[in-house]
């Protein structure tokens, strides 16, 4: 039994993190537990989140986006733009949908066709995006942006719109994880590409695929960005990209591939979440709030991998890194 | 055997969850012998080499060099008493040169910290003039064989004046003539007092080189006797716990069309000028020797590599295999030599893998059926015996035998009319090799046609209705069921190209 209970462990040890801070920040501040204050997190870790779940998707099958920051501040803006000379919420939220896409194919095709490896590949198109984003405004933000501020700040039967989002995404990102030939192919590319590919998988076919999903995902952080600043803002979300690989990773999506799931990640956001909450709540100085996040990482991801070598004990040597 | 003990186990214990991996196990290795162990995989070989080279600690028992018992804690430790290990499956940087790869964690310094080259280079050259091995010190790794490797890590293991060696399955990626080398260095490190311990499947080796034979089963000691006093086939039902009654399941079958064939398939260098028929129910084997470009020619066939020019027919129709994906529609598949490489996804678990190459068969409704994955994965692995904790269990957990079998089920499931196995038997156990010959042969009875790539004569012999022989990238003969010799073989398998056409 001892072996049923260790896998119990390791399968779910990223949500009894969770559990345990929840009632630890509980305990510390009786103002964390209120409907105000949890609709706050949920709000506030939305666009970061909704991000990480294409990070999920790309370090599944050995990938990353280390351009996702850029592309949503260019996505954003240029959809705020549209809206700001066309009136149409519909379109602008398209042009922000086409924009994120466009971008990721272009990381696709760098990485499947010229075999670029994902970190240069995204890294490039980082800058770019940057560039491109401040060289359309001219590096000026732009506001008066009038109903798009719905996207980001309107609720629907009380529910803060980003949080409406991020349930979306999170629920086809489980799905198609866990039910589509896509998914399964995802973890299996991850998991050894060559033995993917010698099984039919069309390898170049599916990272492209998961590029265009990440794309999507990039252009509706970008609607929810720009909407929640109430503005058209070039050098917004800088960093976001590390926050949304943090959220995947401490959810226990493995950087060597072919493991993680979506709701881990969004576990790990909340747990990212909660301690930012917390900590202000609590008083602590925000550059050492700072500290304690880069810290929280290192700690969850070594917890991941005790708890799942814990698991694998006695069989280290089959499961040795290629 | 008058030589004294230098190495002793005894009553070794050792547990991981849920297995019992040694039960108390003991047995002795003489000063300047060469000790073969035999067993099945997961009979506890390289679990007790494991507690002896000190990345395992026993649960009880004892570890005994020279009579005194030692506590051996990491290979390092290890190392220090004399023990060196070569590992079946060689971990070596390829951008490391030869000398680097030999002082690597233990490098001599100089006066600041720093390393001392022109010492490591001196070293070096005495080390390899030493045992008379023709490499540039400079040389790096990657642009030597997997024999050459082998050497330098028997070579590291000397450096450090090591007197108890353990080699597990040493000649597992190497050729016939590179055994031989192999062999040669084996006997002068006996002459020098040095004991080995040589794990293999291969029993023509093992009689080759063992003084003496231990037979492991279920993680306990079955026997220990001198090689004169022991038998192939005592050892092999010692493994397996029973007699095997035949060493292979073949049977002669009525034979139908033609459904594949081959015709001057060329590659830009690899092979030339490839032709060959398989007929459905038949086993065809392919021999030849390492580099022979067999597995090339399989490749490009399948659609993992691109050929030059040439026609694949298949049931009568011309086809252009684009990628692999093709050659499944078309009911080919391909079980790859390397199965690590190739055949298994290691953090997936047994469904995933198995249902990999299938998964349109289990949409309904846009979305995966489950219950229909599961049923049919279960099925399968019921049929080819595949021995998992439950379809949950990853496969990095699985013995080899049961990768191979559960890259066998993946393909099984795609339902073939061809199946290429490429070196199907690398690595597993007597029992499992077994088992895969039967499922070749009732595969045959349903009138599928396979292609058997082996390096193992004997198991060509045993298993195919023709073999094809290949040599330097091209087919120097073909023999039919009568003609199979060994010697025949090995003459056509040596032939050089220029003969080719007299030949045939």
């Amino acid at each position: 039994m001892g072996k049923t209970r260790s896998s119990f462990i390791s399968k779910y040890s990223i949500y009894l993190v969770l559990v345990a801070l929840f009632l630890v920040s509980w305990i510390a501040n009786e103002n964390f537990v209120t409907a105000e204050n949890l609709r706050n997190i949920s709000t506030q870790i939305a666009v970061g989140t909704i991000l990480a779940f294409g990070q999920t998707i790309l370090i599944i099958s050995g990938m990353l986006d280390l351009s996702s920051g850029s592309v949503l501040a260019l996505a954003g803006v240029l959809s705020v733009s549209t809206y700001v000379s066309t009136g149409s919420l519909l379109f602008s939220f398209i042009v922000a949908i086409v924009i994120g896409v466009i971008c990721n194919i272009i990381n696709g095709i760098v990485i499947t066709k010229f075999k670029v490896p994902p970190f240069i590949a995204t890294l490039s198109m980082q800058t770019m995006a940057r560039g491109a984003a401040l060289l359309y405004t001219k590096g000026q933000n732009i506001y008066q942006i009038g109903d798009y501020i719905i996207f980001g700040q309107g609720r629907i039967l009380g529910v803060p719109t980003p949080v409406i989002f991020l349930i979306i995404t999170l629920i086809v990102t489980w799905y198609l994880l866990k039910y589509t030939v896509f998914g399964r192919s995802i973890y299996a590319i991850g998991g050894n590409e060559e033995a993917a590919n010698a099984s039919g998988i069309n390898v170049d076919k599916i990272k492209m695929k998961a590029f265009i999903i990440n794309g999507i995902l990039v252009g509706i952080s970008g609607v929810l960005f720009m909407s929640r600043v109430n503005g058209g803002m070039p050098n917004g979300a800088i960093g976001y990209e590390s926050k949304a690989l943090a959220s995947a990773v401490i959810g226990g999506t493995s950087f060597t591939g072919g493991v993680g799931t979506a709701f881990g990640t969004l576990a790990g956001a909340f747990i990212v979440g909660f301690l930012d909450n917390i900590m202000v709540m609590v008083g602590v100085d925000s550059y050492l709030q700072q500290v304690v996040r880069g810290a929280i990482i290192a700690l969850a991801v070594s917890y991941d991998i005790w708890a799942k070598s814990r698991e694998t004990k006695g069989k280290i040597s089959s499961a040795e890194p290629k | 055997m008058s030589q004294s003990v230098k190495l002793r186990v005894s009553n070794i214990e050792k547990s991981f969850p849920g297995v019992k991996a040694l039960d108390n196990v003991s047995f002795a290795v003489r000063k300047g012998t060469v000790h073969a162990i035999c067993g099945e995989n997961g009979a506890g070989k390289s679990t007790l080499m494991k507690i002896i080279n000190g990345i395992y600690k026993q649960d009880a028992g004892q570890i005994l060099i020279d009579e005194k018992v030692v506590e051996i804690n990491s290979p390092i430790e290890a190392r220090q008493l004399g023990i060196a290990m070569i590992f079946q499956e060689l971990n070596y940087i390829p951008e490391m040169t030869i000398e680097e790869s030999l002082f690597v964690g233990n490098w001599p310094t100089g006066k600041y910290g720093n390393i001392d080259w022109p010492e490591i280079r001196k070293r070096t050259l005495k080390l390899l003039e030493e045992e008379n091995l023709d490499y540039s010190p400079g040389t790096k790794l990657k642009n030597l064989t997997v024999s050459d490797i082998q050497m330098l890590e028997i070579l590291k293991a000397i450096s450090y004046n090591s007197d108890i060696i353990i080699m597990d399955e040493p000649t597992s990626a190497i050729t016939q003539h590179e055994i031989q080398i192999l062999f040669n260095k084996i006997n002068e490190l006996r002459e020098r007092g040095t004991c080995i311990i040589y794990i293999s499947h291969k029993m023509d080796e093992i009689f080759q080189i063992a003084d003496e034979i231990t037979v492991f089963r279920d993680g306990s000691v079955v026997d220990s006797r001198l090689k004169e006093d022991y038998d192939m086939e005592t050892i092999i039902s010692q493994m397996v716990g029973r007699k095997l009654d035949n060493n292979y399941p073949k049977e002669e079958i009525e034979l139908g069309e033609v459904i594949l064939e081959v015709n001057g398939l060329t590659d830009k260098e690899k092979f030339e000028d490839i032709s060959f028929y398989v007929r459905e129910g038949e086993i065809v084997g392919f021999a030849g020797l390492m580099g022979a470009g067999r597995t090339e020619v399989m490749r490009s066939l399948f659609g993992l590599d691109e050929y030059k020019s040439g026609k694949i027919i298949i049931k009568g129709e011309e086809v252009d295999i684009k990628n692999v994906r093709t050659s499944i529609d078309k009911k080919m598949v391909m079980l790859s030599e390397d199965r690590r490489r190739y055949g298994i996804i290691p953090v997936r678990n047994v469904k995933e893998n198995v249902s990999l190459s299938s998964l349109k068969k289990f949409i309904s409704g846009g979305r995966l059926n489950f219950k229909k994955e599961v049923e049919t994965v279960t099925d399968i692995c019921e049929r080819m015996n595949v021995q998992a904790p439950s379809l949950e269990t990853l496969v990095e957990t699985l013995s080899g035998g049961n990768q191979q079998k559960v890259v066998l089920a993946k393909w099984m499931i795609t339902d073939p009319d061809i199946l290429i196995l490429d070196e199907p038997t690398r690595g597993i156990d007597v029992g499992a090799k077994y088992e895969i010959y039967k499922l070749m042969m009732e595969l045959a009875k349903e009138k599928k046609a396979i292609i058997m790539v082996s390096s193992e004569l004997p198991e060509l012999i045993g298993m195919c209705d023709r073999i094809y022989v290949m040599a330097k990238g091209s087919i120097t003969g073909m023999l039919n069921r009568d003609e199979f010799t060994q010697e025949n073989i090995m003459t056509y398998a040596t032939a050089a190209k220029k003969e080719r056409e007299l030949i045939i």
